[in-house]
């Protein structure tokens, strides 16, 4: 579903340029849960926002869902979010002026893939079918996280991508926030590929990688699902 | 999709109604007052055709003489047998009790079809003798037809509105009756033989001219036109700061959600065409509430503008006001390039926004001060184009392009001249407090630089349109008291009544002045030559600005001619030179007289001289200087004049004083919308900006300064940057003053005013910009008093 092959990407810095990623390689099949870790500034970030088609990588080839990604144009690279990928980012980012029923079907309804009855099932699943009148800035942190997940499930993508989803929430929350997105994403089928600090997060995916320097390293199941 | 983008981007406004209401109220305002100052225009300017199309057709091609004089009968015989194409055009100057009249005469056997005044055209046809035997039958305003006594040389009149206010025009054979009637020109048909003997072999004093063949109504209010139009595009521009600012706030307070919408999978192209559509609305929306704003508003300010233009100009406008699908046309225009102009650094901000740069709102961001610099050095460059321009162009352009280059300039300039100051007062502060007054003044500066360049532009203007007038009024006054220093002015309603008036001066030995004078082209212009009698009141206090040494000998012994202001400098004749007055009558140039209001061009020489020129002048008007003007006003009375007859020079400068009042009274009300618009640019920004302040405003609350405390700030920084604006807006106000008196006064009306200074007009609207500063900063300031500490909490929780 997800296959990233030679990928670099060099910031460019004073007094020199700053390599984040080089010649990185990843491959992740249909279905599967994958935790992407490592220290802060190690290029986690930047990797998932190329696999997302929001950021163009230097060098290397990335597909998605069987497109080439390097291949689209601003045009392809947004339809390509919008049909296949699910997005979910550490700050949340609803759309502030619209409440929550009209946040959580946005996607769904920009793709054409908007259902009334799962968008239902999830508001309940996910705990939301009381606030959906209420706006972002209404809702806390951990309710505005479920929103956002909701969101990216709610358009039925094949792959969803989030950058360190529960970042911002306590613990609780953060462990009641993760349970949901799990059992969601497997239910469906769906790709996961999550970019986390934690330990116990990354415990809980099928498959953990690790970035250090710019490369994937330990452990060595995802360098061999790489190659 | 596009659908699904624009309620998107589009429900920001529904959480946001004021930001909404002040950007509408902005573009409306703007637009409101372009409106209504282009129907007022457009409506004086259809009243003018209306009028030359009333009197028989706008542009005509025809013959006359290139002095304005009389055309010799012979010559139009003589070209008639040539085989040209030409009808004669007749006018007589008539006297009706203190009414000048001009009649003029067409021919309806040789006038070119279509070129006769309709309603005398529709007369023929109907009923022919009734126009073309005697008594004749003439056309008038409704007006000047019930003004007119039931007996007088002039024929029965028919009321047709549209005419000008001293007009009549009626069939030529009546006009050749009437006394001095002369040929003054002749229309040329617009189809000609072939082959025609030439124009200088016939007639050779004759030229081809082409327009209207009278004193073009539109030429002389053009320049009264100019300056409206000027007003309202000064006001246009200051509405547009509103817009740029509550566009730009409503851009810079999205960028998430675009940014968002992008990550979701919406192309940019669809979000800028999303951005786009909503402009078009709400520009439509605002526009058409600012044409029908501007529709009302005209209709209010019409009455003193025609007012205005017929004292000053004798030009045909009513009171009415007709939608004219054009300027609403125009407004709506204005109104969407207005938005689209506003929104285009917004747009262009969005469009090569990364998508994944930071999402927090930059509007506080420091602005460079390489910036700051090089718009600076822009509005330098501008104001450096508006003095290169007032040296090297002629007329009213050369005087808009200082004006605007001026303007502009000054206002570019603000930015920095303030960031300089506010840098001064954060080096000079004591407390940690104070420093971070200052510097937070100085963040500040970026997101209300719009507003406050356009409180600069409003109060400039004020002052520099305020002093104007003042000095005008003063200089006005003044002037009148020279002028008007007869005790009383008399019109007489027949010469014989005249010829009583005069005896009875002399029997009572009182001075009376014959006011007499006779229309003539003077240089190439419209003008009047009158006659003076020799007189210690015209020695003593007749408004000289260059004269010869003894000028009144030199009138009154030596020939010599005083002329008017407007005609020395349009004809740069200057005391010393000599100016022909009419065929065969040259004669030098003894002095210059300042004469306010007047758009004719003036000449004053000896009586005898005039009387000995144009012989049969009636002797009706006359000056009077009586000790005891009661007891005089009797005796007039006694001798069968009326009361409407006797004008005290109170009354006279009473008329006066009061014509000058309503000619400024659209300025006045323009002047004051201004500032309003301005002070509510400066409330939108701060408004708008209220959210945005938090981040830097709670670190201080959190460091123990209370919310009442940062309010209290809030407002002195308002006031504060309110003050040094007006600060710097004086001195370009003083030069806006300067550049109306010196450069575009001559350019338009032909006089130089001297410029007075006025501190306490000065005075007056820096306490009113302070208080609008005041008001404007007053609610934000009341909101940030009272807001939650949770909000305060939410920006170290970084959850906004």
């Amino acid at each position: 579903m997800i296959d990233a092959r030679d990928i670099t990407k060099t910031y460019p810095g004073t007094p020199r340029a700053v390599p984040v990623l080089q010649g990185l390689s990843l491959a992740v099949s249909g279905g599967e849960t994958v935790a992407l870790t490592g220290e802060s500034g190690s290029g986690k970030s930047t990797l998932l926002h190329i696999l997302g088609g929001l950021e163009a990588a230097d060098t290397g080839i990335v597909t998605i869902a069987g497109q080439d990604v390097g291949a689209l144009d601003e045009a392809g690279r947004a339809a390509l979010r919008r049909d296949s990928i699910g997005l979910v980012f550490q700050q949340f980012n609803l759309i502030p002026s619209l409440d929550v029923g009209a946040n959580l079907a946005f996607q769904a309804r920009l793709n054409g893939r908007y259902d009334a009855g799962w968008a239902g099932t999830l508001a309940e699943r996910l705990g939301l079918s009381d606030l959906l009148s209420r706006y972002p800035e209404e809702l806390s942190g951990g309710q505005q996280q479920r929103v956002a997940i909701g969101r990216a499930l709610a358009s039925r993508p094949p792959v969803l991508m989030a950058d360190e989803p529960t970042g911002n929430l306590d613990e609780d929350s953060a462990a009641r926030v993760l349970d949901l997105m799990l059992s969601l994403v497997r239910e469906t089928g769906t790709t996961l590929l999550i970019v986390t600090h934690s330990a116990a997060v990354a415990a809980q995916m099928d498959r953990r990688v690790h970035l250090s320097r710019g490369r994937l390293s330990a452990p060595s199941d995802a360098v061999g699902a790489a190659s | 999709m596009i659908l699904l983008t624009l309620r998107a981007l589009t429900s920001y406004w529904r959480r946001h109604r004021g930001q909404l209401l002040a950007l509408l109220a902005g573009l409306t305002l703007a637009t409101a007052l372009w409106s209504a100052v282009q129907a007022i225009n457009g409506q004086a300017r259809s009243d003018y055709v209306r009028a030359a199309q009333q009197l028989g057709g706008t542009e005509q091609t025809f013959l006359a003489r290139a002095d304005g004089g009389a055309i010799p009968m012979d010559s139009f015989a003589q070209l008639r047998r040539a085989g040209w194409r030409v009808s004669p055009v007749m006018e007589a100057r008539v006297v009706v009790g203190n009414l000048r009249l001009r009649v003029t005469g067409l021919d309806p056997f040789t006038a070119a079809p279509g070129t006769l005044p309709p309603v005398m055209a529709q007369q023929l046809a109907s009923d022919p003798a009734s126009v073309m035997t005697a008594p004749g039958r003439g056309f008038a305003a409704p007006e000047l037809v019930a003004q007119l006594p039931a007996e007088s040389l002039l024929p029965p009149l028919d009321p047709t509105p549209g005419l000008p206010p001293r007009e009549i025009v009626t069939d030529i054979s009546t006009v050749a009756a009437l006394p001095d009637a002369e040929l003054v020109r002749l229309s040329l048909h617009p189809q000609q033989p072939r082959f025609q003997t030439p124009l200088e072999q016939i007639a050779p004093d004759l030229v081809l001219q082409a327009g209207t063949g009278r004193v073009d109504a539109t030429r002389l209010t053009d320049s009264f036109h100019l300056n409206l139009t000027a007003f309202g595009l000064l006001s246009f521009a200051v509405g547009l700061f509103i817009v740029h600012a509550g566009i730009g706030l409503a851009f810079e307070q999205r960028r998430a959600t675009v940014r968002t919408l992008r990550a979701l999978g919406v192309p940019l192209r669809t979000v800028m065409i999303a951005l786009l559509v909503e402009l078009l609305c709400l520009a439509l929306i605002a526009g058409g509430a600012g044409v029908l704003l501007g529709y009302l508003l005209a209709a209010a300010l019409l009455p003193d503008v025609a007012a205005t233009l017929r004292g000053l100009y004798g030009a045909a406008v009513g009171d009415g006001l007709l939608f004219r699908p054009v300027w609403a046309l125009s407004g709506m225009a204005m109104a969407v390039l207005g938005t689209g102009t506003a929104a285009a650094t917004g747009l262009w901000a969005l469009a090569r926004m990364p998508l994944l740069a930071s999402a927090r709102p930059r509007a506080w961001s420091r602005v460079s001060e390489r910036a700051l610099w090089m718009q600076a050095a822009f509005g330098l460059f501008l104001l450096g184009l508006g003095v290169v321009a007032a040296w090297a162009l002629d007329g009213l352009v050369a005087g808009f392009t200082l004006l605007g280059g001026l303007l502009l300039g000054a206002a570019l300039m603000l930015p920095l001249s303030l960031a300089l100051v506010l840098r001064l007062g954060r080096s000079q502060a004591r407390s940690v407090l104070g420093a971070w007054f200052w510097a937070d003044a100085q963040q500040q500066l970026r997101g209300l630089s719009m507003a406050l360049m356009a409180l600069m532009l409003a109060l400039a203007t004020n002052i520099g349109v305020g002093t104007m007038v003042s000095s005008f009024r003063l200089t006005f006054t003044g002037w009148l008291d020279q002028r008007l220093a007869a005790d009383l002015y008399i019109s007489a309603r027949s010469e014989e009544q005249g010829a009583a008036i005069t005896d009875w001066a002399q029997a009572s030995r009182l001075r009376l002045l014959p006011l007499v004078s006779a229309e003539q082209t003077l240089s190439g212009r419209p003008g009047d030559i009158f006659g003076v009698k020799d007189d210690p009141l015209y020695r003593d206090s007749w408004p000289l600005i260059a004269a010869i040494a003894e000028p009144w000998d030199a009138l009154h012994d030596a020939g010599a001619v005083l002329i008017n202001e407007q005609l020395a400098r349009s004809a740069a004749l200057w005391p010393g030179q000599e100016i022909t007055l009419a065929p065969g009558w040259r004669v030098p140039i003894a002095g210059v007289y300042s004469d306010y209001g007047n758009p004719k061009a003036q000449a004053i020489v000896a009586l005898p001289e005039l009387e000995s020129r144009f012989s049969g002048l009636p002797r009706l008007r006359f000056g009077l200087i009586a000790p005891d003007t009661e007891s005089a006003r009797t005796q007039l009375q006694d001798l069968g004049l009326s009361q409407g007859q006797i004008t005290d020079q109170a009354g006279i400068k009473a008329f006066s004083l009061a014509i000058f009042e309503q000619t400024f009274a659209v300025t006045a009300a323009l002047n004051v919308l201004t500032l309003a618009v301005a002070g509510f640019a400066i409330f939108t920004s701060l408004t708008t900006l209220a959210a945005l302040r938090l981040p830097q405003l709670a670190p201080v609350w959190a460091l123990g300064k209370p919310r009442a405390a940062l309010a209290r700030l809030e407002l002195l920084r308002a006031v504060l940057l309110a003050g040094l604006t007006y600060v710097l807006a004086l001195p370009v106000g003083l030069a806006l003053a300067w550049s109306l008196l010196a450069v575009v006064n001559v350019e338009a009306f032909g006089w130089r005013l001297p410029m007075f200074l006025f501190p306490s007009q000065w005075v007056w609207l820096g306490l009113a910009a302070l208080l609008a500063a005041l008001l404007a900063a007053a609610l934000p300031a009341r909101r940030l008093a009272r807001r939650s500490p949770a909000d305060f909490l939410r920006v170290f929780a970084n959850e906004r």
